[in-house]
């Protein structure tokens, strides 16, 4: 554990994140009837990106991306090292912040309603992440991701059926899948350009797309820990959740914001406060 | 070799023909994503401008635009002879020409309309003219892979 996964986290998670992002573009081609690019088409992406100039509206566009990617690697890295799932939960709602704050630098008028909606987002989903961290403490006694994973106990989600699917149904947001990819999308054309990403080009650019490789294999690690502690077993049902991710991109049309935000509230409420609830009582 | 051309494509005054053979590119017929091409409709993301039909008063300001916003290194590409020269409308009194009489274009692909394999073939040498002038900007031999 620890200093030896905090190091494969900060090493390979951009990898394994790029790969997925590969796997993903193939699926979706084939779940089209195309054929779809090569596995490794985001890396290609990625280096072309980095070839390109950084044309910028003002140059703080380009720090507040670099704070957002070294606080995403933060808050993976103290995930994957072990420590305070608080922590975690808070410091991924920083490194979003910087991206909005980046969004809103650009002044366009695509940024602007991206960044926007962004914050729509982070509304919708914040109070089901917050049941996560709230689920996993009563079911583990501790916050302590170390001593969550390495304790033996029954398995997690023998205890937050619930708030798994409650988590699920955030996740779409947070993968940034339709229905719910409002402030920016994975697909070609969107009706507010490329939204949150549409005045960054290369390099800056290509920061993001890095940041959300770690931040997908954040919170497929997130997923995981509902397996604690057989986190083999969580790994692989987390590739499995990512493929019904994929699944529902392809099957759904985008949502307004108002049905992101309701929706998302209600899951909470039902599913996350529901399975606290019922913990508290019977627990 | 550049492995990943974002294109833009921008429609000029034409009849929508070669429009609609760019948009059947991206179709499981020909598929051009196979070649990592995106249609990304944003020019900040954009390597290849790519744009059909003649150029008039009205949206002469549009492509500059639209040029003056692409980073470097970029492709531009005029698809269909309407692009390439002004084709059927290049007498009316309204037309400029082609791109070329508002912007740089460096790679002519001819048609009436231009044959979805045509534009593919365009977008191939794009490329190579892509990789040169990224080359000359950045001074490096090859693309870092």
């Amino acid at each position: 554990m620890d200093t030896l996964t905090l190091i494969l986290y900060v090493a390979f998670a951009p990898l394994l994140g790029g790969l997925l992002a590969g796997v993903d573009r193939r699926i979706t081609a084939r779940m089209q009837g195309r054929f779809g690019p090569p596995i490794l088409q985001p890396f290609y992406d990625v280096v072309k990106l980095f070839n390109k100039e950084n044309l910028v509206v003002r140059r703080s566009q380009t720090v507040y991306i670099i704070f957002f990617l070294a606080f995403m690697v933060f808050t993976g890295g103290i995930f994957y090292a072990g420590e305070d799932l608080l922590l975690v939960i808070f410091s991924l709602m920083l490194a979003n912040t910087f991206l909005v704050l980046a969004a809103y630098k650009g002044s366009s008028p695509y940024s602007a309603i991206g960044a926007e909606r962004e914050l729509l987002q982070i509304m919708a989903y914040e109070p089901m992440v917050l049941f996560y961290v709230v689920g996993i403490y009563m079911a583990s006694k501790t916050f302590y991701i170390e001593t969550i994973a390495t304790t033996q106990h029954p398995m997690l989600i023998r205890f937050l059926p619930g708030i798994f699917l409650g988590f699920l149904y955030v996740l779409t947001i947070k993968l940034r899948k339709s229905p719910f990819d409002l402030s920016t999308s994975h697909h070609g054309h969107q009706e507010i350009v490329k939204g949150i990403t549409t005045e960054f080009t290369g390099p800056s650019l290509g920061l993001i797309e890095i940041t959300h490789w770690y931040e997908n294999v954040l919170l497929l690690g997130m997923v995981s820990l509902f397996f604690a502690p057989n986190l083999w077993l969580g790994a692989g049902v987390a590739l499995a959740i990512y493929l019904l991710e994929i699944f529902i991109d392809n099957a759904c049309a985008r949502a307004r914001w108002q049905f992101t935000v309701f929706s998302s509230w209600v899951v909470a409420a039902v599913l996350g406060f529901g399975n606290i609830l019922a913990l508290t009582l019977f627990g | 070799m550049q492995k990943s051309p974002w294109i833009i494509h921008y429609d000029g005054s034409s009849c929508n023909g070669c429009d609609i053979e760019v948009l059947a590119a991206l179709t499981p017929m020909y598929d051009v994503e196979r070649f990592g091409v995106i249609n990304t409709g944003n020019p900040k993301h954009a390597d290849i401008f790519l744009i059909t039909g003649s150029v008039n008063e009205q949206n002469k300001a549009v492509i500059k635009n639209i040029y003056d916003q692409m980073p470097n290194p970029k492709v531009v590409m005029a698809v269909g002879i309407c692009a390439c020269t002004g084709g059927i409308f290049r007498e009316c009194y309204n037309v400029l020409g082609g791109p070329d009489k508002v912007i740089p274009v460096d790679l002519y692909v001819p048609g009436c309309a231009a044959r979805p394999e045509s534009i593919i073939d365009g977008v191939v040498k794009a490329l190579e003219l892509w990789e040169g002038k990224r080359r000359k900007r950045t001074g490096r031999e090859s693309i870092q892979t």
